[in-house]
């Protein structure tokens, strides 16, 4: 019987089984922000064992908050640099180079084809786009991680979903995402790895790729993965090209993780996109989703375009592209957070941020804020958000708020409407 | 080992997610008994009163996909801050479930019925339920009645709850 990218992964990585169906993994890395990590790192100084396994696989980032808007999350930022600097972790990105954590790590080539990265944050399971294990913990199993490099898991069950067809206009990875969540349910994958596979996932670039995989934990998923491929090869070359003499050896090297063709899959589906219209969400669970067709109407108070979901660059050209020669409503609150300082910058070179602020948006530094309801762009009691976040849980952005996830051309569609509404309205998308 | 045994707070719902445990706003704490008040304060849940409802409570009953939705371990901890250290579910997230057991907190799944006659025969009456960690088993004890069902975990759940949680295991091994 053949293996699984996830079974040939944890095979790679393995301590100890301790009891048969638990299996404890050595970590290649363990990524850090200041809301989960504080409380591991006091209670590592509290047991006497403030130390950190290995200062050069661990990266940390302070980006939920970020500047800090009140003394507590200062404080937070101020605990999880004195940390970095005290242990010498050399890749700790503070504010003017600091980024939404899933964005920012892959951006910096911290994130290869058959790595175990645990970090204390559900949407971890993004770095699975490259075809690493990588999963949302706790603040104890990141402590863990954080002294002792190990992370134990259940022997994982791999639900192979095929995602097949050709995508019409106006239709991108966040559709497909809301789409297998709606199918397979908030927990249709609890405690499997899913794997995603298929023409329309080998035709996506990287920043679509983890689009898909971000939002895999909203299916319970412990992991979402993409096999790995030359469009994975070409994201890493620059980090790698020392490592290896070309990129076929380098996707030779990467091979050996692939799913044999006769691995065993808990669950099989495959799904055709090709009549898949743009979808959003409606009520408080990420799969309560309805085509933005049936959605027309639903005034909105607020767009927010940014996130570990959507506030990539692929997805700041194609909301500006929808904006271009738009004003936003008036009754519409339009903000941008690209993720990233490097996505920031390359947006401001080929003029996106331009066509945002023309289009009445404002354009926030790179940070997590409003997704979680924590800063830049917090809700009030009644007001309805069209957000490209990952989850519209009840309370999310704000007490008393509604959230409507969705793609970022749909988002600028209805920021210009002030209702939800589809993209092709207002242009020509380009595939 | 903590103490697994008293009153049962009861959440007749499924995918009750850990921002309504704790909402994100108050993942800018660094102590957890500042956590204490804010337990279950947006959840969506009819007639449901935290400020009422959640004194003198010490196990959850409630049904599937418990916990869902952020990493955050701030859910189980604004749990065991109120006192409340055992959850029985028909199903957790996996990070949730994880992170109780990290913690020495006890999840015990159940099944659908057995999850029905819990609400259906206790859900309206003074209701304590004690956790025999030994024999792995839930006594249910009300005015009118008395019954007793058994659970499983794993074997590395156990070794958790036993040695007090997961960084005192590691630590131990590792």
């Amino acid at each position: 019987m053949g293996k699984t990218i996830a079974e040939k992964i944890f095979k790679a990585h393995l301590v100890d089984e301790p009891f048969g169906d638990v299996s404890v993994l050595k970590l290649d890395r363990v990524f850090c922000h200041e809301i989960t990590t504080p409380m591991a790192i006091q209670d590592l100084m509290a047991r006497g064992k403030d130390r950190v396994f290995d200062p050069d696989k661990i990266k940390a980032v302070i980006d939920h908050v970020s500047p800090a808007k009140d003394s507590k999350t200062a404080l937070q930022g101020k605990i999880l640099r004195e940390w970095a600097r005290r242990h010498n972790i050399k890749d700790f990105f503070d504010i003017g180079h600091n980024g939404v954590c899933h964005a920012l790590f892959p951006e910096k080539g911290f994130v290869r084809p058959g790595f175990v990265i645990i970090m204390g944050d559900s949407h971890t399971c993004t770095h699975g786009a490259f075809g690493a294990f990588a999963a949302g913990v706790g603040t104890t199993d990141l402590e863990v991680g954080i002294l002792k490099g190990v992370c134990a898991f259940k022997t994982p069950q791999t639900y192979k979903i095929e995602i097949i067809g050709e995508l019409a206009d106006g239709v991108y990875a966040k559709d497909i995402i809301l789409k297998v969540i709606k199918d397979i349910s908030v927990n249709g994958a609890t405690n499997m790895v899913i794997e995603f596979t298929g023409n329309i996932v080998d035709e996506m670039d990287m920043d679509q790729r983890m689009t898909l995989s971000n939002m895999a934990v909203e299916a319970g998923a412990t992991s979402g993965v993409c096999l790995p491929d030359m469009t994975t090869v070409e994201y890493l070359w620059e980090f790698i090209k020392n490592q290896y003499k070309t990129r076929q050896d380098a996707l030779e090297a990467f091979s050996k993780f692939k799913s044999d063709d006769d691995a065993d899959y808990a669950k099989l589906k495959t799904i055709d996109v090709s009549d898949l219209e743009p979808l959003t969400t409606f009520g408080y669970k990420p799969d309560n989703v309805k085509p933005v067709s049936q959605m027309k109407g639903t005034k909105i108070d607020q767009v927010y375009i940014g996130s570990c979901t959507n506030g990539r660059l692929e997805d700041l050209r194609i909301a500006a592209k929808v904006l271009a020669g738009h004003t936003i409503s008036p009754h519409v609150r339009g903000i941008v957070s690209p993720a990233t300082p490097k996505i920031f910058s390359q947006a401001l070179e080929q003029g996106i941020i331009k066509t945002f602020m023309d289009s009445g948006f404002c354009v926030t530094n790179p940070t997590c804020g409003a997704c979680l309801g924590m800063s830049n762009g917090v809700l009030a009691e009644g007001e309805v958000a069209a957000s490209t976040t990952n989850r519209n849980f009840i309370g999310r952005m704000g007490k008393g708020g509604m959230v409507h996830l969705m793609s970022p051309a749909t988002a600028a569609a209805s920021a210009i409407k002030g209702e939800i509404s589809n993209s092709n309205l207002f242009c020509e998308q380009g595939k | 080992m903590k103490e697994f045994k008293g009153n049962i707070l009861f959440l007749d719902r499924s995918d009750i997610n850990t921002d309504e445990v704790i909402p994100a706003k108050y993942l800018t704490e660094i102590e957890k008994t500042a956590l204490k008040p804010h337990l279950f304060e947006d959840i969506k849940l009819d007639g449901f009163n935290p400020e009422m409802d959640i004194k003198g409570k010490a196990i959850i009953v409630t049904r599937e996909n418990f916990g869902c939705g952020s990493s955050r371990e701030h859910a189980p901890w604004a749990l065991e801050v109120n006192g409340i250290h055992v959850v029985i579910a028909r199903s957790f997230a996996r990070i949730f479930r994880q992170n109780m057991f990290n913690g020495g907190m006890l999840a015990i799944e159940l099944s659908e019925e057995q999850i029905n006659t819990l609400f259906k025969e206790f859900g309206n009456s003074d209701t304590q339920i004690s956790v025999d960690m030994e024999a792995l088993e839930i006594m249910i004890q009300s005015k009118d009645q008395t019954q007793k069902i058994d659970f499983q975990i794993s074997e590395f759940d156990k070794a958790l709850i036993n040695t007090g949680g997961w960084v005192e295991y590691a630590d131990k091994h590792y």
